[in-house]
């Protein structure tokens, strides 16, 4: 037994104390070190805080030239798959492409009864600072749902700044760098946003899951709510401006999870606009 | 005499090769994510580090390890430090196995590994959700441990072939 117990005990001792054959640090020394990072990271010590500054610029750059040959394989692999759906989509898209224009002519009367009655009210309008930037790592990892893309503070990127690919929020900067900045997707467990149901004209919160859907929180009671009610920006907060639209609304029977559908493919990033809503008196 | 350099370069390159792939596979995208499969998802640099630091301990440097880790975490989000932790603890039991083990196999080298893994992401998880108070969902790391666990097979034949080819022996 205690012969068992002191093999134990020297086999440990020599994988994590010794230095072993052709390497330069020994395993504890660098797993003390690890641990003293981790513990000023979580005390923000300034010296943490710039070397991770000086990783990220040579993580995120570098990341994006390694990255080349595998986004070349995803952009074929995408292209091929196109291909093979291409008839399919074309009747739906013909389909959708009616249903869009009837709905144009209303939209273009609604956006100048809109511009109207709030010049009547002297209501505040809003005007916005857009940066377009590109999409460097869209790494998923199982811990966080975010991407970088390739602007930072030298181009005034700051910080909760919304995040739109075409038009649709997709999520808001939560970290600037020099030339980079990280953005939090929507779907990210850690990503919470005021929002409004229409038709129903409810306010409530919608919060990632990190999966590809978000949910809908704090709503007193699910049934007023209909299947494929669309969700927008509520301005609540002052995070955003009211009115992005979000996705629609996803409704499981039998079940009270209300289930948002992103308009947008957060695995299909490559340009997205980074802007920044200041209000303006009219 | 430059043919016998050029192939030197080239040996040299294929003898760095696993370091060369930890630093690409933390700092690339090689999670297969556009595939779409709801459920897939495993961690290269874990299967990558835990075998070549059991067959080839001189192969992949511990400094270099640490530093991928702290990569890893710039790329993917994660409090500076985590994942650096989490390769030198997968480093420290491939170490102890090593020293414990007469005559190798592939079975007790895997079911090792499977443990190794739980027990990296448990602390991963600790220090992830206990000090810093990122949420995190069970079910998605569970999934990347069982896929982590079942693919290690694989790419253990498969680094166990090109050891043979590069180094003309399997170690261990």
């Amino acid at each position: 037994m205690q012969a068992s117990r002191d093999d134990f005990v020297i086999a440990i001792r020599s994988a994590f104390l010794k230095k072993e054959n052709k390497q330069k640090f020994s395993l504890i020394a660098l797993i003390l070190l690890a641990l003293i990072i981790l513990a000023f990271e979580k005390f923000n010590f300034k010296a943490v805080s710039y070397l991770k500054i000086s990783l990220k610029e040579i993580a995120y750059r570098s990341s994006f030239i390694v990255s080349i040959p595998e986004n070349l394989t995803k952009n074929f692999y995408e292209k091929t798959k196109n291909h093979f759906f291409v008839y399919n989509e074309n009747i739906q898209l013909k389909k959708d492409l009616k249903d869009q224009l009837s709905k144009n002519y209303n939209i273009e009367f609604i956006l100048s009864e809109n511009e109207r009655l709030k010049s009547t009210i002297d209501d505040l309008d809003y005007f916005s600072d857009e940066i377009l930037a590109k999409v460097l790592i869209d790494r998923q990892s199982p811990f966080l749902k975010s991407v970088i893309v390739n602007k930072g503070s030298r181009d005034k990127v700051s910080m909760g700044m919304a995040v739109l690919d075409d038009g649709y929020l997709v999520g808001k900067i939560v970290e600037v760098t020099y030339s980079t900045s990280r953005v939090l997707l929507l779907s990210d467990l850690n990503s919470k946003i005021p929002v409004d149901i229409m038709p129903s004209n409810l306010q409530s919160i919608l919060s990632g899951t990190g999966k590809d859907y978000g949910t809908i929180q704090y709503i007193k009671d699910e049934n007023i709510i209909e299947n494929d009610s669309r969700v927008f920006t509520s301005g609540s907060g002052n995070i955003f401006k009211s009115g992005i639209p979000v996705g629609k609304i996803e409704k499981k029977p039998g079940s009270a999870e209300l289930n948002v559908n992103f308009f947008s493919d957060f695995l299909q990033l490559r340009f997205v606009k980074l802007i920044s809503f200041k209000k303006e008196e009219n | 005499m430059s043919e016998i350099g050029r192939l030197n370069y080239f040996r040299i390159i294929l003898e760095k090769a696993p370091i060369i792939l930890l630093i690409v596979s933390v700092l690339n995208e090689f999670d297969l994510n556009y595939l779409n499969l709801k459920y897939f998802s495993f961690n290269f640099p874990f299967i990558l580090i835990y075998y070549w630091s059991l067959k080839r301990s001189g192969s992949i440097g511990y400094g270099l390890i640490f530093l991928s880790g702290l990569f890893n975490d710039v790329v993917v989000g994660m409090p500076i430090g985590v994942s650096a932790l989490a390769y030198l603890l997968i480093c420290g039991f491939s170490a102890y196995l090593r020293n414990i083990t007469l005559r190798p196999s592939l079975v007790k080298d895997w079911f090792f590994f499977g443990f190794t893994i739980l027990v990296v992401n448990s602390v991963i998880y600790v220090v992830v959700s206990l000090f810093f108070h990122i949420q995190i969902i069970y079910v998605d790391i569970l999934v990347n441990i069982l896929f982590t666990f079942l693919l290690y097979v694989i790419f253990s034949n498969l680094f166990d072939y090109y050891q043979r080819i590069v180094f003309g022996v399997v170690n261990v």
